[in-house]
């Protein structure tokens, strides 16, 4: 309720006008997703004509980079408006009666068609920038798999990139569905990409099934919101919901009807499914058995934002019901502080990066929950950067180190040779993830946190997001400080052997990373410890050929070049990116009128009457932050404070701190006099803790826990019924067939084998058939 | 009947009179009644063999001169197929003979009794 009291301080908000969408979009948008469509077609051509070399690969970068460019030029032509563009008729239904043909209800329109606003354009940005990086890299990490699975990676990445571009760019829900449930398709295709090994297998339908979870609530929201607004094209749904909107801002939730209250919960549910949030997020970790690039692309940059996307894009619909935000406020924020303390336990590394994925995207939720849709939006950018990078990092450890991704088990990165980039990238995701001050992610996040205190009655969402950050400070660096830093040690992971496992390179991986390996042994010759390893023969890690250390290079320069967004001069509170966000639906304001400046929204003396004693128009609509800056700078003195200060002037200062804190104690915990990999001084102060870390390294056993209330139930019925079927119906059958076979076994001595016999019992057949004929003709 | 043919008109000589008939017909019942007995009483594979052969040249004989009673040219027709038929079959069951010999080294049909129930 709190929330959306501050809504009501634009109450007075004349009416807005709505700015009405260009019909006549750029017709090249359409590329956008032909292209990725173009490299499913050339890569499955490639695997029909068993292409033995890496030319998908540079197919595919092909078509991606291509459709990046075309991605570019969108942006460059982009106005305030949205634009349409279209496509074909899809589905196009109506049923006459009496109302008439055209009457919204009795049609049913869902064209191929896209919808670019700055929104769209903002997505589809880092969406095809990142996946013409990480087809580059995979180009080189997937080399394993050249003339096996290979073509099938590729072919399934295109058409992940033409999926999330469905999702993104289409003009109706139908389409957002379709990509939506495209997006899920690739996804599980690619966590099962090793399909030979049970757990990839595993993770695969678990990822699968927990979305059906979600899917099921966003296929219900877009239902009702049919059933509602008679469309599901997002120019009429806005339109429509405009005296709603209207009457949200004045406060008069009543006046909105409680189908129309329940949209948004239910597009949520969709969202926290696809976004891995409380109660759904399990199956993300566990997403994870994918290769590296997919985990990097699909689990980190782009599709696990998708469900921030569906809520800033039906952001005007969120801010129709009085329990959705908050619920996605608080979802995000618990989710965030409970998958940073499960991040805290791990030993994989790939794993800690999953969780704290989990907990980035908990951040964007809450942003979003705390009506700031621009800071999450900023977030979702400068994450997807970070977070990429750090799982391509991540990667080519894997990949070096034959699986290793035990933190205990791998030290000192920086001083092997060849690996500096490598180094550098984690050195660089790391700062940002922990929210290092100037870093990109330090502002994005700062903003979420901010925004959390400035907006009336959400600081506890801030204090839990300022508590998140220190905890991801810590385990950011805990990585850091035990993989790349410290002593030279390093184990081979279990996959030194098996020749069609992701990483078994074995000789077909090593022209043009044998040179190296042998540098390599040289140096750490002295370190004694490595051939220790049950494998037998020596190990030679092979460091990352060009193609992983440029991309790395490429992703460390964006991740801190992103970091300039905030400075670029927008006249809005953010820099670039919240400034696009702002020209969208998604701004916090009702999505047509972000032109419209409302007469004194700020000063206080609007709000709808019964709000007046409990609030002041504390959060400053970003609209008027573009007409005059400084409004951001001087709040209503009644707004949110952080302890009685001005959070935008101070929490620059604290989250800084906080990080700095999180990284101390990591230097202290995990650095500090360490001279062996696999031990730390932590190791000393966990017993003082207590089962919880134990606990928390058993990922506080929700999936136990899950298995328990889901599975266990569902397996009792599934034998239950395995017993009815076998008892009752397959009793049936095997009676039937019992009784022919209890009667055969009567007359069964009559067949002696004999020949003799048979024919002597034909003989008296015909005799006693001749016997009869005479007996009766006779007469 | 009347696409049938009057086998008189085409110059045939005249039907077989009844008592004539009778008289191929106890040649035919005395054959089949040989062949069933022997094919009741030995045992010897090829002997029993020769005994259905002596059975179907029977039938043969009965369908000929009923066919010659009648003056009708099915009965005949379809001795011919029986003689192509009893050919084959005869080149068949001797096959089978050799080969069930070279199994058992022995003609007698008592020693094969796997097909019973």
């Amino acid at each position: 309720m709190t929330i959306f009291s501050s809504l009501s301080m634009l109450a007075a908000t004349a009416a807005p006008k709505p700015m009405s969408p260009i019909l006549s979009g750029p017709p090249e948008a359409l590329l956008v997703l032909a292209l990725p469509i173009l490299g499913v077609i050339l890569c499955t051509l490639c695997a029909i004509m068993r292409v033995r070399t890496r030319m998908p690969a540079f197919l595919t970068v092909g078509c991606l980079a291509a459709a990046f460019a075309i991605t570019v030029g969108l942006y460059l032509k982009s106005g305030p408006a949205p634009v349409i563009t279209s496509g074909f008729e899809w589905i196009n239904l109506s049923w006459g009666d009496s109302a008439g043909e055209n009457s919204p209800f009795h049609q049913f329109i869902a064209n191929f068609s896209l919808y670019l606003d700055a929104l769209t354009v903002l997505w589809m940005l880092f969406v095809t920038g990142l996946a013409t990086l990480i087809a580059l890299y995979a180009s080189e990490y997937m080399s394993g798999d050249v003339g096996t699975g290979y073509c099938r990676f590729f072919a399934a990445f295109n058409l992940f990139v033409f999926s999330m571009s469905c999702l993104v760019m289409g003009d109706n829900m139908l389409m957002l569905f379709l990509g939506w449930e495209g997006v899920g398709l690739c996804s599980y295709l690619l966590i099962g990409y090793f399909y030979k090994k049970p757990s990839a297998v595993e993770a695969a339908k678990k990822a699968f099934i927990l979305n059906r979870i979600g899917d099921l609530g966003l296929l219900m929201g877009i239902c009702l919101t049919y059933v509602h607004f008679g469309s599901i094209e997002y120019r009429d749904i806005f339109a429509q919901a405009q005296p709603y909107i209207d009457a949200a801002k004045a406060g008069r939730y009543s006046e909105i009807p409680a189908i129309v209250q329940l949209i948004p919960v239910l597009l949520a549910v969709g969202a926290f499914g696809k976004s891995a949030q409380l109660p759904l997020y399990v199956w993300l970790p566990d997403a994870m058995e994918g290769p590296t690039p997919v985990s990097a692309l699909i689990h980190a940059a782009t599709m696990v934002t998708a469900g921030v996307y569906l809520v800033a894009r039906m952001y005007p619909l969120f801010l129709l019901s009085e329990i959705a935000l908050p619920l996605v406020g608080w979802v995000g924020a618990l989710t965030a502080l409970f998958a940073a303390t499960i991040g805290m336990a791990q030993f994989d590394i790939k794993r800690i990066m999953a969780y704290s994925t989990v907990s980035q995207l908990g951040y964007m939720f809450a942003g979003l929950g705390v009506l700031t849709s621009t800071g999450a939006a900023f977030h979702v950018v400068t994450h997807a950067f970070f977070k990429a990078l750090l799982f391509l990092s991540c990667g080519a450890i894997m990949h070096g180190f034959a699986g290793q991704l035990d933190l205990r088990k791998l030290s000192g990165l920086r001083r092997m040779k060849g690996w500096g980039i490598v180094s550098l990238g984690m050195l660089v995701g790391c700062l940002n993830l922990a929210g290092f001050p100037f870093t990109s992610g330090f502002f994005s996040k700062d903003m979420l946190i901010g925004e959390a205190f400035v907006t009336p009655g959400t600081a506890p969402i801030g204090w839990i997001l300022l508590l998140t950050a220190g905890l991801t400070a810590y385990y950011t660096f805990r990585v850091f400080f035990r993989v790349i830093v410290g002593p030279v040690h390093y184990e081979p992971g279990d996959e030194l052997h098996s020749a069609h496992e992701e990483h078994a390179h074995g000789d077909s991986h090593n022209e043009h990373a044998h040179g190296d390996s042998h540098n390599e042994h040289a140096h750490v010759e002295d370190d004694h410890q490595h051939h220790d390893h049950g494998h037998g023969g020596h190990f030679h890690p092979h460091a990352p050929g060009w193609a992983i250390n440029t991309v790395l290079l490429t992703l460390s320069v964006l991740s801190l070049a992103a970091s300039g967004l905030y400075f670029v001069p927008t006249g809005v509170h953010g820099g670039a990116v919240p400034a696009m966000v702002d020209r969208s639906s998604a701004a916090y304001q009702s999505p047509f009128a972000h032109h419209a400046i409302p007469e004194g929204a700020g000063d206080g003396g609007h709000e709808g009457p019964d709000h007046a004693a409990e609030t002041v128009p504390s959060y400053v609509p970003t609209s008027i932050a573009m007409e005059d800056p400084h409004a951001v700078e001087h709040p209503h003195e009644n707004a949110g404070t952080f302890l009685g200060w001005d959070p935008h002037a101070v929490l620059f200062y604290v989250s800084g701190a906080v990080g700095f804190i999180g990284i101390f104690v990591a230097y202290v915990l995990h650095y500090a006099g360490r001279t062996t990999a696999a031990t730390a001084r932590a190791d000393a102060l966990l017993p003082m803790l207590g089962p919880i870390p134990r606990w928390a390294q058993h990922k506080w056993y929700v999936d136990e826990f899950y298995n328990l209330v889901v599975r266990v139930p569902l397996l009792a019925l599934a034998h239950t019924f395995h017993l009815i079927d076998k008892l009752l119906v397959d009793g049936l059958v095997r009676m039937f067939g019992a009784i022919p076979r209890w009667l055969g076994t009567l007359i069964r001595p009559t067949q002696s084998g004999e020949l003799h016999g048979y024919a002597a019992g034909m003989a008296t057949g015909i005799a006693v058939l001749l016997f009869i004929v005479f007996m009766l003709t006779l007469r | 009947m009347n696409t049938v043919w009057t086998l008189a008109q085409a110059g045939y000589p005249a039907a077989l009179p009844e008592a004539t008939l009778a008289h191929y017909l106890f040649v035919s019942a005395a054959m089949f009644v040989i062949g069933l007995i022997g094919f009741l009483t030995r045992r010897n594979l090829i002997i029993m063999f020769l005994c259905t052969e002596l059975m179907f040249q029977a039938a043969g004989i009965a369908l000929v001169s009923f066919s010659r009673f009648h003056m009708n040219m099915t009965g005949q027709s379809f001795v011919i197929f029986i003689v192509t038929v009893a050919a084959a079959e005869a080149a068949m069951a001797l096959a089978l003979v050799v080969l069930l010999f070279r199994k058992r080294e022995s003609l007698d049909a008592e020693e094969w009794t796997e097909l019973k129930g």
